[in-house]
Order: structure tokens, then sequence, then C-alpha cells
């Protein structure tokens, strides 16, 4: 397995800390002009999504994690458990509603999405930057407002909530920036 | 696409030649001449945290070949100047780290060295305070000692404290550390990097004043109750600026530091380098009662411009030279 030392470390690498795999997002080099170097070292666990800051010697090494990310299919919910099928290979993977997490709400079945691999188990799953989903329900709107100003709450098939203009109305398609939750026009049946 | 764009902006490298030209008024006008001593030495630093770039010469011909060192300051070359009677003396020059790079770290960095006959650390702290007040129009500075900064933040004393005693506080104190050697000064490092130093000079500059003798470095031990080192440290905005001593005069006591120095990079494992002889020599046929300080001069830029990096401040970065 891949060793990288301190000096190495790079946002977006991936790492072993305590057993878990955990992504960098930030290192500091702090060093006294006459003293001890070290790196405080910033990371995301990829199994709990907590933030951690840790301080390194310079010098020190950290083992890197065999993290990868493979294209695949939601299927279904089995109540309990979301099924995933990776299309070219029809190899299928489970997580529990917990590794799932926020992503939940903006993934219908069908849609193509990016799973983390961790040693080839799944640790967690990202929507399509843009998703086209249903509005299942919201406040009639007033007619002719076309200026977004303002706007309402619409629940979607998938559960999430977002903010929509006056005029869009309950059963239309909208497509939304997952990566922010902010609703970017009206949609069309893909 | 090769970007071979400098770093910094023009404004800022303008800005930054204009205070390089106040710095060297401010000095003519006080009668302290500025000097220019190698930036390549057959000897260095013997510091157990200070890296030397290695840089190998090979005499044409001879086939000789010798490696010398890039000088991480200009301190062991002026003070040779000084004990040859050159009186108060300044520098502005390159200086030299190996592995050192960061936000606030460049390989190769702009010092600003002094060195004041008759003055101890806290005349020269003064007049640091009055440079910084009349080239860069900062505030006045405040001043502290060690003992008392690390009694209000981490609440030990620093000078009589035991390697136990400051891994316990590091316990309290710092969320999650590395294991260290077994040396007190790498465990005041942790504790002074971590609870101290980001909340330094957060108004105005705060000189930090007589050290353990642990960090002597090469400053004057006092004998006082207990025993302090007349070195000071200046901070602005939890930043490193300078550092400065009431110079040893003490050849034998220098000698024992570098030795000292030696032993503790070789039970780490650290690359053994030549002592400087000549300076040893000069310090035994007398330097003369003086107090010097560098001062980083990159740094003082990046703080005075509001940037957020050295790199902001230099032509060329490491990173892209």
């Amino acid at each position: 397995m891949a060793v990288y030392t301190t000096n190495e470390i790079r946002g977006g690498m991936k790492i072993i800390v305590d057993n878990d795999p955990c992504v960098i997002l930030d290192n500091e080099f702090v060093k006294p002009g006459k003293g001890q170097a070290f790196n405080r070292i910033k990371y995301r666990n990829l199994k709990t999504g907590r933030v951690v800051e840790r301080t390194y010697k310079s010098g020190d090494s950290m083992q890197a994690a065999d993290v990868a990310e493979v294209e695949a299919q939601y299927l279904y919910h089995d109540g309990t458990h979301s099924h995933y099928m990776v299309q070219d290979t029809f190899e299928q993977f489970v997580m529990t509603d917990a590794e799932v997490g926020e992503a939940k709400q903006w993934i219908k079945e069908q849609a193509i999405c990016m799973l983390m691999l961790w040693n080839g188990t799944p640790l967690g799953v990202t929507p399509p930057n843009f998703v086209v989903l249903k509005i299942v329900e919201t406040d009639p709107g007033v007619r002719g407002d076309t200026s977004g100003g303002g706007g309402k709450p619409a629940k979607l098939e998938t559960g999430a909530v977002v903010r929509v203009p006056l005029f869009v109305q309950e059963g239309e398609l909208i497509k939304v920036d997952a990566r922010t939750g902010v609703y970017v026009s009206r949609a069309k049946e893909e | 696409m090769i970007n071979w764009q400098p770093t910094a902006s023009f404004e800022i490298l303008r800005q930054r030649a204009d205070m390089i030209s106040r710095i060297r008024a401010f000095f003519a006008e006080r009668g302290v001449w500025e000097v220019e001593t190698p930036l390549l030495s057959h000897a260095t630093v013997t510091d157990a945290h200070i890296m030397s770039i290695e840089a190998p010469f090979k005499e044409m011909g001879s086939g000789k070949e010798e490696i010398c060192y890039l000088q991480t300051s200009p301190e062991y070359a002026m003070k040779r100047l000084l004990a040859a009677g050159s009186g108060s003396i300044f520098q502005i020059t390159k200086a030299f780290r190996q592995g050192e790079v960061g936000r606030l770290h460049n390989p190769e960095f702009t010092m600003l060295e002094w060195y004041r006959l008759g003055f101890d650390h806290h005349a020269l702290m003064d007049e640091l305070d009055e440079l910084l007040q009349v080239v860069l129009k900062l505030p006045p500075a405040m001043r502290m000692s060690v003992a008392d900064v690390y009694q209000q933040c981490v609440g030990i004393d620093p000078h009589t404290a035991t390697v136990e005693d400051l891994k316990k506080c590091a316990e309290q104190y710092v969320e999650s550390y590395p294991d260290l050697p077994n040396d007190k000064n790498n465990w005041l490092d942790l504790l002074f990097t971590h609870c101290i130093e980001p909340q330094l000079g957060k108004d105005a500059p705060l000189f930090l004043y007589d050290f353990p003798v642990s960090q002597a470095a090469l400053a004057k031990i006092r004998q006082e109750n207990p025993p302090v080192a007349s070195r000071f440290e200046m901070y602005f905005k939890g930043v490193e600026l300078a550092n400065g001593f009431h110079e040893l005069q003490d050849s034998v006591e220098q000698r024992k530091r570098f030795e000292a120095d030696l032993k503790y990079r070789e039970t780490q494992g650290i690359p053994l380098v030549p002592m400087d002889e000549r300076f040893l020599a000069a310090l035994q046929q007398g330097l003369p009662d003086c107090a010097g300080v560098a001062l980083g001069i990159d740094r003082l830029i990046m703080l005075a411009l509001g940037c957020e990096t050295v790199a902001a401040t230099l032509s060329f970065s490491f990173v892209s030279s």
C-alpha cells in the first residue's frame, strides 16, 4: 500500500487515519524560525463525515487509502437499503440510508450516480450535478408573476424541498442543482 | 500551458521596492552601513531544526569537490565583520532553508539583518519598533516576557517546566499532537505554535523577550532566578517576523552550544554539518558588545500590504520559479 509523507499531502488525497478512510481538505506547514516543523492537516472522515484537524511532525508518513469512484445506476430502495448497479459489469452495491445520507433527497430510480468505493465497499454516493424532478406539493402561485422574486417552497418527488418561483406549479418538472439545492429552471420530460 | 507570469502583481512589487528603499534610508540616517556577505559558505548552522541547502562546489581543473552550503542567515559572516571592527552594520540579503515551503515559507527568502554596537536586546527592540512605525506606519509595539505569555495562554512556566509537564499541558490544550522527541524545546514549540502564536500581535506588533535558556540560540544568558536568555522575537497578526539577541560573546560557550546541537542531531538521525570555525575564531578574538536582529522582509510586506501568502509578495515564488 502506498505511503505519503506530510509534504506530499494535498487537498483531495485519500488517507487512512485510525483505520478509517479520510479525504484531505487542507495541509498547513507550521514552523517557528528556529523550531520544530509541523503539518496541521485537516481531513474529512469518509465514513462518519466528521471534519478533524490533526498535527503531524513534518516528515511523518501516512497510509494512502484505496478509494475509487465508479458510475452506477440507482435501482430501488428495499425499505432499509438502496441498491445500485454498475451498468457495464452488472455488479451491484447495497448501501444503508446512513451511508447515502443527504444525497438520498436528489436521487430517483434510474439516476446515474457516482459511488465512492473503499476496498470495494461503498462509502457514499454523489448525485448528478443537475437533476430533473417532479413537484409533488406546492402552493398555487400568483398568475402573471415571472420574476421569481421571493418564491415559495416546493416538495419534490424524492422528498427534497426547494424554493421555486411563484409561477411554477404542482405536477411540473424542474431542474435543480443538486450540489447547492438551488432551482435552475422548468424542465421537460427527458 | 506553462505559467511564466510573475507571482506578485506589479502594484505589490512596486510597493515592495519602495519599502526596501525606505528601510535603506532609515539605516543611512543612523549611520548604520550596508554590507554584503557570501551566500555560499563552507560551513553552516548546527541548529537542530534549520536545514541547509547543500551546494556541491567542483573546482575546475583539479576536479576537487566540496559540499558547500547556501546560508540560512548572514549571521556568522556579519559577526566576523563586527569582530574585525566594522561598527554597526545592516544587510538585506537572501537566506535559504531546506524543505521549508508553505503559506508563510519560501525556501529562499529576503532577510533584513542588523547589528548595533552597545545595544542590548531592549534597545534593539526600541529601534525595530521605530523602524516599523516610520517605514510601515504600524502602531507602536507591545512587549511581553516569554514567561508571561506561556502563563497567560497555557498556564505553565516555560523556564521551569519539565518535558512531562509540557506533555500534560499539550494533552489539555492541543487537540491531537504527534509523538515528539524527549526534548523540552520540541514540546515548547508545539504549545507555542498551536496555542500561543496565532493570538499574538492582533492589533499591534508584539515583542516577546527573555527566552528559556534551552532556546538561547546565540543570545547571552543572564544568571537570574531563573536564568533567562536575552533573546526576543517579534510577532504581528499571529506571524513570526523577527528574532534578535543580545549577542553571546563567549566563544567557549558558543562552541558548547554548537556541540550540543550536533549531539542532538546525532541522536535524532539528522545529518551532521561542519561547525563554522572561522566564526568561532572571530568570537575568540572578540565580538564587541552588541545586539542583532533578523527580520523576514517577505512576511513583513505580506502583512503590511494585506496579502494572504508570502508568495504574493515575490516576483516568482518557489512553486513557479
